[in-house]
């Protein structure tokens, strides 16, 4: 948490985030990014050892709906704000390395 | 020369199953194989802006109920993590899935081994997560995105590196595609593409007494049993040959994720993204955790039933059948339970079964439905195996008639009427004919009398006359018994 | 006639509407007149719907002519800040990279006002996905401060704020997610309510930081607000953070809203206080006078972890909102680049082109603080420190009903004035931020003017679920003052 952020590691960053940043840009994100981690620091004061993480608020669980079917969109309200389409498909530029599924 | 080495195969194996839930894990799109492009779609499955997913319960019951048959424990408390990657059939560009606290983790399952007792391999942990969509390429500089199975609750199961034969992988994946068939909590349709299997194969290679690890690969997505057999046999090779190529061993960080060419049958390497494995997994922050308690837990397994394995252990044992026969029986649940109920109305086992893997199933087949769906009641056949029994009809007259049942719907003692397949086995009534035989031919009654080479061929034929003048409708055993009987 | 009737709160207007003393459309017409004269100078709409809402003022009209029952905002015109998805309109979030996006479907929030018949006028400006404090963030538009136009409006509910004061709408929905209903308020001279966590509906609600975004009401009076709550609040089962009848049961937050609190007991934090403007200071302690003055007690509370508060929420808030805004790709819906190289390229120049600096800025820090190697020190740390800054709340509110404290550090500062200098601008998020994390509701209210007659504003702060008596804390301050003057030039 100590160590300062460097340009390339801003540059892997916007990769990750899908940015295509300018060299300009990468530079003024990484001072920027540098002084709001340097203030960020200031959470190590802090000793957390036995905190509970806090995802969210709400001290409820178990939200589950019934497996009931509701009626879709259609191919065509889908599509309808599509960049571009190709019949009822979304287009995007071929894709050659495929390793779709999770 | 790779031969020579001394190995032992290292596998573990991720499955994705796809649950049968009417509708998808986080919205109320229908799950439907085969709709029209991007039609089972909405605002929530699409990832729009502002839309935000609800927890579909059945898919939910279902993961705990497959992880109950696999004998894992199951967490008390569960939540659901975002898993971020961009890809054009991910429209939230990222996946919800389970990262630090899957639902179930820690258990095992029992998979059939030829010629050996069942071998147990470990779960690490099934979990429960949303499906992608489809790319599909086409021709052109184009690739087309179908959104239809973005959302289908995916149940993926993990195991322990238990597995050291490309068999023994296929066996796993069989014997989990029965499991999930068993409890209907999946069509498991391979060609559907209800389960996808990503195995993670190494070797571990022992050479002048010392042990080396291959580095790992993951093949990708296999939806065959036999890509994903074939897959683990070529790795197998083709590792082996890389490690006495280049003597190549596991670092961290070596891992290599493979794809599976089914028309050239090689796997090929997949190129890897510099951070391919920067998930950025953090709590999904639109879902609440679920709590399990035990009255829930007890609903749930409550729709457990005996697997197929314990099934086929016990038709084994119980029914005195082949282990070949009783894999046969148990593959699905209907069958088996048609299968005992038949045996249950009094007919003999062995031959209940030999009619219904030799007639039923192949009847089945042809027809492309479900043993059960052929129309057939238990009772019926029954009433079929019993008369074989009692003689009233041969075992191939038995084997006619239980085609005759399906196709007319008729009962089997009218149809054998009807087909003349009724057997004589009145003994008295056969006498009278086999002293007329034997006074006929007394050429072969003398050589049977001698006791000599000729005597069983001899006795065979005169048992063929019999059979001729009742026009097949003697009982063999009592003509057999008969003609033993006269000429002693 | 028409400025009288624009100045109407909205409880009066429905009362007005309902009785024939008026109509829908008379109203309707007034707003979009005042739209056509002021709103080119103030900029608080991205979209107005004209047509559909003198329509819908119509129908009211002829409604409540046939004696048919109306709802309780029945032919109220209204405003509603445009990260809340409806089938009318494109729904941008102030983004370029989602000017041209029609939402499919309308927010469970837009289907509650068109249920209880209300007039929606149009969308209006925010800062891009709600990530600012000035509303300069907007890609498609500049909003000024109604009160004074070199002054920013505060955001990200800008728009919202703007139109309210400015009487451009009778009231307008925000979104709050580290102060964007407060803060605007305050900056504007309205009422600003961030409800609990789960009160509202976030669906449709285009997501910046999920486990802290709610929607509130901005209007220009306390019973408006809870006029709005009524209609608003609620469990709604498409989202599974919307609390349920037995957390948050159905009370109608009008009723007994005039009624003081009893043996009120207000907590204070000196410290936190200590740093604001010294007019806003001056304005809270003679707003904490007037509450002595009628019977509340006042306790120091300790909430030792605020200070922290910047820090976690700039790493929780971005962290999700990495996350949130990875959808917008070019692939499905919104802005895509021309002649990409490859798919790749189409996120890349895609989010590049469509996404403003700050949108940038904040998607990077929240992706740094979630990669590999930086999860724990950032992320988990930032949940653990909200972990204690919520105990801070449950510990104060076990001596007192809310807690009082400004709302910014300052009145409405110059545009450009912190733009240049984004971690200055987070640092002026000091006294809204906290509610957010603790998910606990804050209201903001005029509480006074500081130099050059710009709004001061009060917040409060109370427990889990206690707007009812939040909003009745805020009634008891309203009905003795009177800061609710209209904008200058108006
Ligand atoms: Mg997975
Ligand atoms: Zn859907």
């Amino acid at each position: 948490m100590e160590q300062k952020i460097t340009e390339s590691q801003v540059e892997k960053v916007a990769q990750l985030s899908r940015l295509a940043l300018t060299p300009a840009e990468i530079t003024e994100f990484t001072g920027q990014l540098e002084s709001i981690l340097e203030y960020v620091a200031k959470l190590n004061e802090l000793e957390t050892d036995h905190v509970e993480p806090l995802a969210h608020c709400l001290p409820i669980t178990n939200c589950l709906r019934e497996d009931e079917i509701r009626e879709s969109m259609g191919a065509e309200k889908t599509l309808a704000n599509a960049p571009q389409r190709d019949g009822p498909f979304f287009r995007v530029p071929k894709i050659l390395d495929d390793h779709s599924g999770p | 020369m790779t031969s020579q080495l001394d190995y032992t195969l290292v596998v573990g194996l991720e499955i994705h199953v796809q649950l049968s839930t009417r509708s998808k894990l986080f919205c109320g799109c229908a799950v439907e194989f085969g709709a029209s492009a991007n039609s089972r779609v909405c605002p929530v499955c699409l990832g729009m802006p502002g839309v935000l997913p609800v927890m579909n319960r059945q898919a939910y019951e279902d993961s705990v109920l497959v992880a109950s048959a696999l004998n894992c424990k199951i967490a008390p408390f569960t939540k659901w993590d975002r898993k971020s990657y961009y890809y054009p059939d991910l429209p939230k560009n990222f996946q919800t899935t389970q990262y630090d606290l899957p639902l179930s983790y820690d258990g095992f399952i029992e998979i059939p081994i030829e010629n050996a007792g069942p071998k147990r391999v470990r779960i690490t942990r099934a979990h429960l997560e949303e499906d992608a969509g489809k790319n599909l390429h086409s021709s052109g500089p184009f690739s087309q995105v179908d959104l239809n199975r973005t959302g289908t609750p995916l149940l993926e199961i993990v195991t322990e590196p238990d597995l050291n034969a490309p068999a023994e992988v296929k066996a796993l994946a069989m014997e989990l595609q029965r499991i999930v068939r068993y409890l209907g909590v999946s069509e498991a349709d391979m060609q559907k593409g209800h389960m996808r299997f990503e195995p993670n194969i190494n070797l571990l290679i022992r050479k002048e007494g010392r042990e080396y690890k291959t580095p790992i690969t993951e093949v990708k997505n296999l939806n065959s049993f036999r890509a994903l057999e074939r897959s683990v046999a070529f790795e197998t090779q083709r590792q082996l040959d890389a490690f006495c190529e280049t003597g190549k061993t596991m670092v961290s960080g070596s891992k290599t994720t493979r794809g599976w060419d089914d028309g050239r049958q090689v796997t090929v390497l997949q190129r890897e993204k510099e951070e391919a494995h920067d998930y950025r997994y953090f709590p999904e922050p639109d879902l609440l955790p679920v709590e399990m308690d035990a009255a829930w837990l007890k609903r749930i397994q409550s729709r457990l039933c005996e697997l197929p394995l314990q099934k086929q252990t016990r038709f084994v044992h119980a029914y005195r059948l082949s282990p070949y026969d009783a894999g046969v029986l148990s593959a699905d649940r209907a069958t088996a339970d048609f299968f005992e109920k038949t045996v249950g109305h009094g007919a003999e086992p062995k031959r209940v079964c030999n009619l219904l893997t030799q007639v039923g199933l192949k009847l089945a087949n042809e027809r492309d439905c479900g043993l059960v769906e052929l129309g057939l009641t238990s009772r019926a056949v029954a009433d079929l195996v019993l008369m074989v029994t009692r003689g009233e009809v041969s075992a191939s007259g038995g084997n006619t008639l239980l085609e005759h049942m399906v196709t007319s719907g008729k009962r089997p003692e009218v149809l054998a009427d009807e087909l003349q397949l009724l057997q004589k086995s009145d003994s008295a009534e056969l006498e009278i004919i086999v002293d007329k035989i034997l006074q006929e031919q007394d050429k072969a009654v003398a050589e049977v009398r001698a006791r000599g080479k000729k005597a069983k061929k001899a006795q065979g034929f005169l048992l063929g006359q019999v059979m001729q003048r009742t026009g097949g409708q003697a009982n063999p055993q009592v003509v057999s018994e008969l003609l033993a009987k006269k000429l002693s | 006639m028409p400025k009288e009737l624009l100045n109407l709160g909205c409880k009066q207007l429905v009362d007005q509407i309902s009785a024939g003393q008026t109509s829908s459309l008379s109203a309707t017409e007034a707003v979009f007149t005042a739209i056509k004269a002021r709103n080119g100078e103030i900029g608080a709409f991205l979209a107005l719907f004209e047509a559909e809402a003198l329509a819908q003022a119509q129908s009211v009209d002829e409604r409540v002519a046939a004696g048919n029952a109306v709802g309780p905002l029945a032919g109220v015109p209204i405003a509603v800040k445009d990260n809340m998805c409806m089938t009318v309109g494109p729904t941008t979030c102030g983004s370029k990279i989602l000017e041209h996006f029609h939402a499919p479907y309308d927010a469970t929030v837009i289907e509650k006002l068109r249920a209880a018949d209300a007039v929606i006028i149009g969308k209006t400006n925010l800062d891009e996905f709600a990530m600012g404090s000035s509303t300069e963030n907007s890609g498609l538009k500049e909003t000024v401060n109604p009160w004074d136009s070199t002054r920013v409006p505060g955001g990200s509910s800008g728009g919202s704020a703007a139109a309210v004061a400015g009487r451009l709408c009778y009231a307008a929905l925000g979104s709050d997610t580290g102060g964007s209903i407060r803060q605007p308020a305050s900056f504007c001279g309205v009422v600003g309510l961030k409800p609990t966590y789960g009160a509202v509906s976030r669906f449709g609600l285009v997501a910046y930081g999920s486990s802290l975004d709610q929607i509130g009401p901005m209007t220009r009076c306390v019973p408006d607000s809870a006029l709005m709550m009524n209609v608003i609040a609620g469990h709604d089962p498409k989202d599974s953070t919307s609390v349920d009848e037995t957390l948050a049961p159905t009370i109608d937050f009008l009723a007994g809203l005039d009624d003081p609190v009893e043996g009120l007991t207000i907590g204070i934090v000196p410290d936190l206080t200590a740093g604001a403007q010294p007019e806003v200071r001056d304005a809270v302690t003679a707003a904490i006078d007037l509450y002595q003055s009628l019977g509340a007690k006042v306790v120091e509370v300790a909430l030792p972890h605020a200070e922290y508060a910047i820090a976690t929420y700039y790493v929780i808030a971005t962290a999700e909102a990495s996350s949130n805004l990875a959808r917008y790709d070019g692939v499905h819906y919104g802005h895509r680049t021309a002649d990409p190289k490859d798919y790749t390229e189409v996120y890349s120049k895609s989010r590049a082109e469509g996404f403003g600096q700050e949108v940038k800025r904040r998607i990077m820090l929240g992706t740094y603080v979630l990669s590999s190697g930086y999860y724990d020190a950032y992320y988990l740390k930032a949940l653990k420190v909200r972990n204690l800054i919520r105990a801070d709340f449950d510990r104060a509110f076990e001596q007192c009903q809310c807690i009082v404290m400004p709302v910014a550090p300052s009145t409405a500062f110059k545009r450009r004035e912190k733009t240049a200098d984004p971690l200055q601008m987070y640092l002026a998020d000091v006294y809204t931020i906290s509610a957010n994390l603790a998910g606990i509701p804050g209201l903001s209210i005029p509480c006074g003017r500081g130099s050059g007659q710009l709004p001061i504003g009060l917040q409060l702060l109370g427990p889990s679920f206690s707007e009812a008596t939040l909003l009745r804390i805020a009634r008891m301050y309203e009905h003795n003052t009177d800061w609710r003057m209209e904008p200058p030039g108006l």
